[in-house]
C-alpha cells in the first residue's frame, strides 16, 4: 500500500512479469508497467473483503456489544459511513488522499483536487499493475472502515445526524491528510516511515479519534453502575470472525500484487492474531480468574491491528512476538488502564485500535527484515535503529494531527446541530428513538 | 389451609419439588422473579467495568396445603433449600380462605 509498495510492484513488474514477457519473447518497455490480470484479481477480491470487514463485520461486532436497545443503531452507523464515505471517497477524498503535485509545501501535508469526481480517471488507466479503479476502490474500503471504528467509543449516546457529518468531515480532515502524510507520498512518506496496511493511518488515527470522542461526549448515563455487558456476544464473535477473515484483503492486498509480499502478509497476519486471542485470553484468565470469549476476541482484533503496519515486513517469528504483545498491552489498556483513568470509551476502539495501533507501528521498526521485504530496514535484523525515531514521528504526528482535527471536528457540530442525544432518548434506547424501528417487534 | 409462598434459589428448585411431591403436596406455581434482601444486591466487574446488581434472581414457589401439613412442608422446603450461604431466600405463610377447582366446582380441601 506504501508508495514503496508500489514501487516495488512496480519492480516486481520488470522481474516478474518481465520475466514472462522475456520467455514471450515480446519486448518490454522498463518504464511502462502493464496490466497484470493475477494482480487485478487479487486486488477486487481483497476490497471485498475489506469492505466485508465494515460491513457486517464491524457492524456485527459492535451491534453484539452494545445493549439490546442500541443494537440497530450501531449497525446504522457502520452502514451510513459505508455509504457516506464511498460518495465522498469518489467525489474528493481519493483526490485528497492520492493526487499531489511532488511533495512539496501543501502537498506535503494533502494531495490536490485533480481528481474531483475521478474525472480523469479512463478505464484503462493503470496504477502499478492494477486498474486505478481498483487501487481507488481498494483505497476507498480503508477509508471507510477507519472512521466506522471509531463509533465504538460514541456508541449508545450519539446523535446520528451528528454522527453523519463527524464522518464526512473527519473523512476529509482527518483522513484524507494523514493517508497522504504515509502513503501518498507526504511528509512521513518521505521519512520513510514502514506502514504497511495502516497501523497509524487506520488503527492509530481511529483509536486517537476515539479517545477524544468519548472524552468529548462524556459518558453513557449510568457508566459505573449499571449494567452494560453484551447483549449478545455471539453476534460479537461473528464480527469479530468476520474481520479476521476480512482481513487478509486487509493486509495481504496491501502488497497490491499478489506475489511473495502477499503471502508472508497473510501469513504473518494469521500468526499474530491467533498469538495475540491467546495471550489476551491468558492474561485474563490469571488476572481476572476467567477467560472470557469477549476477551478472546477482543485479543484477535488487537492482534489483527498490530500486525498491520508490520505484515510483509517481518518473518513469521516476528509476528508471533508482536502478536503476543499486542495481546497484553491491549488488554491492560482496554480493561486497566481505562478504569483507572475513568474514560468511557464504550466498546475500547482506543484501547484496542489505538493502542494497538501505536504498538504495532512501533515494533515494526523493530522487527522489519529486509530479508522478507527489502523496502524495510528494521533494528533488530539490518541494525537500522534509525527507524524506531521515524516510527515514533509516524505516530506522534498521527496522534496529534488526529487528536487536534478530531476535537475542532466534534466542537464546531456540537455547536450547530449538538453531538449528544437528550437524557430521555439515551435511557429508552437510540434505536426507537432515532431509527423509529427495534430489534425484535 | 395455608398458603406457602417460598423465594428461593433457582437451582434449589428440581430439590424442593421432589421433596414436596413426597409429602402428597398435589400442585404448585412457580415464578420466575427478582428481588433483594438483607445483602442488598452486590457490585461486579465485567471487563474492567463495575456495575452493581441490585436484584438478584429467584424462583417463587407458591404452593397451599391443608393446616396440618404446614410443618411438613416448611421443614421440607427449608431443608432442601438451604445452602448456609447468603441469599437462601424467605418462606412466607398466610392463611388461605378458600379455594375452587374450576373444573369440577369440587371446593377447600377437595380442591387441594
Amino acid at each position: 500500500m506504501s508508495i514503496e509498495i508500489l514501487k516495488k510492484a512496480a519492480l516486481a513488474t520488470l522481474a516478474g512479469l518481465g520475466t514472462l514477457a522475456f520467455t514471450a519473447g515480446t519486448a518490454f518497455a522498463a518504464d511502462a508497467p502493464t496490466l497484470n490480470s493475477g494482480d487485478t484479481a487479487w486486488m477486487i477480491t481483497s476490497s471485498a473483503l475489506v469492505l466485508m470487514m465494515t460491513i457486517p463485520g464491524l457492524g456485527l461486532f459492535y451491534g453484539g456489544m452494545v445493549r439490546k436497545k442500541n443494537v440497530l443503531a450501531t449497525l446504522a452507523q457502520s452502514f451510513g459511513a459505508t455509504c457516506l464515505i464511498t460518495v465522498l471517497w469518489m467525489i474528493l477524498g481519493y483526490s485528497l488522499a492520492f493526487k499531489a503535485n511532488g511533495n512539496a509545501g501543501l502537498n506535503s501535508v494533502i494531495g490536490n483536487l485533480s481528481f474531483l469526481f475521478l474525472k480523469p480517471m479512463t478505464v484503462s488507466t493503470l496504477s502499478g499493475t492494477i486498474p486505478e479503479s481498483v487501487f481507488m476502490f481498494f483505497q476507498m474500503t480503508f477509508a471507510i472502515i477507519t472512521p466506522a471504528l471509531i463509533a465504538g467509543a460514541l456508541a449508545d449516546r450519539m446523535k446520528f445526524s451528528a454522527f453523519l457529518w463527524f464522518m464526512g468531515l473527519w473523512l476529509i480532515f482527518v483522513y484524507c491528510p494523514i493517508a497522504h502524510m504515509v502513503w501518498g507520498g507526504g511528509i512521513l512518506f518521505t521519512m520513510g516511515a514502514l506502514d504497511y496496511a495502516g497501523g497509524t493511518v487506520v488503527h492509530l488515527n481511529a483509536g486517537t479519534a476515539a479517545l477524544v470522542t468519548c472524552l468529548v461526549l462524556g459518558k453513557r448515563i449510568g457508566y459505573g453502575s449499571e449494567n452494560m455487558s453484551p447483549h449478545n456476544l455471539v453476534l460479537s464473535v461473528i464480527g469479530a470472525s468476520l474481520l479476521w477473515v476480512g482481513w487478509f484483503g486487509f493486509n495481504a492486498g496491501s502488497a497490491l500484487t499478489a506475489g511473495f509480499n502477499a503471502g508472508m502478509a497473510a501469513a504473518a497476519t494469521q500468526i499474530a492474531t491467533a498469538a495475540a486471542a491467546l495471550a489476551w485470553m491468558f492474561a485474563e484468565w490469571i488476572i481476572a480468574k476467567k477467560p472470557s470469549v469477549l476477551g478472546m476476541i477482543s485479543g484477535a482484533v488487537a492482534g489483527l491491528v498490530a500486525i498491520t503496519p508490520a505484515s510483509g515486513f517481518v518473518d513469521p517469528v516476528g509476528a508471533l512476538i508482536i502478536g503476543i504483545a499486542a495481546g497484553a498491552v491491549c488488554y491492560i489498556s482496554a480493561v486497566w488502564v481505562k478504569k483507572a483513568l475513568g474514560y468511557d470509551d464504550s466498546l475500547d476502539a482506543w484501547g484496542v485500535h489505538g493502542v494497538g495501533g501505536a504498538l504495532g507501528a512501533l515494533l515494526t521498526g523493530v522487527f522489519a527484515n529486509s530479508a522478507i521485504n527489502p523496502a524495510g530496514k528494521g533494528w533488530l535484523f539490518d541494525g537500522n535503529f534509525g527507524q524506531i525515531p521515524i516510527q515514533l514521528a509516524d505516530i506522534g504526528i498521527t496522534f496529534v494531527w488526529c487528536a487536534v482535527g478530531t476535537f475542532i471536528i466534534l466542537k464546531v457540530i456540537d455547536m450547530v446541530i449538538g453531538l449528544r442525544v437528550s437524557r430521555e432518548i439515551e435511557i429508552e434506547g437510540l434505536d426507537i428513538n432515532l431509527h423509529g424501528e427495534t430489534v425484535h417487534s | 389451609m395455608k398458603l406457602i409462598t417460598a423465594i428461593i434459589k433457582p437451582f434449589k428448585l428440581d430439590e424442593v419439588r421432589e421433596s414436596l411431591s413426597a409429602l402428597g403436596v398435589q400442585g404448585m406455581t412457580v415464578s420466575e422473579v427478582k428481588g433483594y434482601g438483607r445483602q442488598k444486591g452486590h457490585t461486579e466487574i465485567y471487563r474492567g467495568a463495575e456495575y452493581a446488581v441490585s436484584f438478584l434472581p429467584k424462583l417463587k414457589i407458591e404452593v397451599a396445603v391443608k393446616s396440618e401439613m404446614l410443618e411438613a412442608v416448611i421443614d421440607a422446603i427449608t431443608s432442601r433449600a438451604k445452602t448456609g450461604q447468603i441469599g437462601d431466600g424467605k418462606i412466607f405463610v398466610t392463611p388461605l380462605e378458600q379455594v375452587v377447582r374450576i373444573r369440577t366446582g369440587e371446593t377447600d380441601g377437595d380442591a387441594l
